[in-house]
């Protein structure tokens, strides 16, 4: 697959009160941004629990963004700051297995800022579009003895 | 009449589980009075060509520990399944992967380059071990490693699961009694796919240890911090401590002693992923909002992965290094 012709698969993670907001002030604002990015909402950024960002690489993803209010702006006061403190100890994890940093971004956007929500999913396109696809190895799941045995 | 079979084989494992086994005392005798020890390797002499030699299905039982790394794993993995009626992946390396599994942060160039040429290792003709060799005997042949550390059920169907590194004396001696009830008929077994010898919940909920308001601006190895309060949370005290994450069914014997758990008994009941459950446990608790201040915090875990991982790796979400799992075989 050639460079240009790489589409990546994006999971958003965006927050209820400000992020997932902002998605909805682009769309409505008409403002432009790359389809590769697939919104899932949650509550909160302080909600998403390494695990879904592994999964999301491990089934597929080329990319995991993680959206939520500003720091100190939080609906549940101070939930943002744990979203931060997890994406910077999963980076560490994710170097050891030899995923680049630029795969899993986390940023912040308030109600108000479509615009900068639109400017962050382009700026990721491009970057996880230079890196290529992830093209995580699926789950082996054990085989009968007969597919076993046709195996090379 | 004669009496069920039983084996008990070790794939990539350190043989702690057949001790533990031992362990169990004068419960080995019942294991002998109602099992025919058909094969186990580090008891008896029995080889591998009498394995296959058996009818299928005709073990009753067969507690399998240790990953699979070798060629020579998958195939007794592969053969003791078709001999067996029930197959029990048997301690955490079977389960999970185990410390056998953190070779998969590594690609195999790598772990042969640390294991026949590092520093601490005399090899001045940097001798590597090869799947075939010339003797004036004959050939010699050794199984190739895989490109990646599997668990038993990434390999075959797994009927139970027995976690543990090893799994607990009195765990296995509840694990054996079940067993000895379903042969003499007063028991049903469990269904399929049960965890066996284990807890149902987290190794912090086993642990008499006082917890308050979690809350640590400091992350260090137990030597380089000042003498623990005997009945306080480790984890609270700055050492990094897996029970949040880990099934319960030790009693939390590390922790009792003040050693840190450090998750042998594998993933907590419904967690995905051990190690990233870990990451959203310390992460939550970590005092910092800054991201250098986080950093500081954060510097004193110098293995994430292999901290988070260290029983899970095989068996996690990742499972491994992307170069090692984009090796071939």
């Amino acid at each position: 697959m050639s460079e240009s012709a790489f589409e990546p698969v994006i999971i958003g993670f965006t927050c209820n009160w400000c992020s997932y907001r902002a998605a909805d002030l682009a769309g409505t604002s008409r403002i432009k941004y790359p389809p590769n990015v697939r919104l899932i909402r949650v509550m909160c950024s302080g909600r998403i629990d390494p695990t879904f960002v592994l999964k999301a690489l491990a089934d597929g993803a080329d990319g995991v963004m993680i959206a939520g209010c500003h720091p100190g702006e939080c609906h549940y006061l101070e939930q943002n700051y744990k979203a931060l403190r997890r994406h910077r100890l999963l980076q560490r994890t994710l170097a050891q297995f030899g995923i680049e940093p630029e795969r899993v971004r986390l940023t912040w956007a308030s109600a108000a800022e479509g615009a900068r929500f639109a400017e962050e999913v382009g700026a990721m396109v491009d970057e996880v579009k230079k890196l290529g696809p992830l093209n995580w190895p699926t789950r082996p799941v054990p085989q009968s003895e007969a597919a076993a045995e046709v195996a090379p | 009449m004669s009496k069920p079979r039983f084996a008990m084989y070790w794939a990539a494992a350190c043989g702690g589980c057949e001790i533990a086994v031992l362990n169990i005392d004068e419960k080995v005798l019942e294991l002998d009075a109602h099992f025919d020890v058909a094969f186990w390797p580090a008891a008896m002499d029995v080889k591998y060509k009498d394995v296959e030699a058996m009818e299928d299905q005709s073990i009753l039982v067969t507690l399998f520990n240790g990953s699979i790394r070798t060629d020579e794993n998958e195939h007794l993995a592969r053969l003791l399944r078709r001999k067996s009626k029930l197959l029990v992946a048997f301690g955490s390396c079977a389960n999970e992967g185990c410390i056998p599994g953190l070779a998969n942060l590594s690609p195999r160039e790598q772990i042969f380059e640390r294991a026949y040429t590092s520093p601490s290792t005399e090899n001045p003709d940097r001798i590597r071990p090869q799947p075939a060799c010339q003797v004036a005997e004959g050939t010699l042949t050794l199984p190739p490693l895989q490109p990646v550390v599997r668990t038993l059920d990434q390999v075959v169907e797994v009927d139970y699961h027995v976690p543990g590194c090893p799994p607990e004396s009195h765990q296995i001696a509840a694990v054996l009694d079940v067993l000895i009830a379903v042969v003499k008929g007063e028991a049903q077994l469990p269904p399929k796919g049960a965890v066996l010898g284990a807890g149902n919940s987290t190794v912090c909920d086993e642990c008499p240890r006082k917890r308050d308001v979690k809350r640590i601006d400091k992350l260090a190895r137990i030597q380089e911090l000042p003498p623990l309060a005997t009945d306080v949370c480790l984890l609270e005290q700055g050492l990094m401590c897996a029970g949040p994450a880990t099934r319960s069914g030790c009693n939390s014997r590390c922790p009792n002693v003040g050693a840190p758990c450090i998750g042998c008994y594998g993933a907590a009941p419904d967690v995905l992923d051990q190690g990233a459950r870990l990451m959203t446990a310390i992460a939550s608790v970590v005092e910092a909002q800054e991201p250098e201040d986080i950093d500081r915090v954060l510097d004193g875990l110098p293995d994430p992965a292999g901290t988070f991982y260290r029983f899970g790796l095989a068996h996690s979400l990742l499972r491994a290094n992307r170069a090692a799992l984009a090796e071939k075989p």
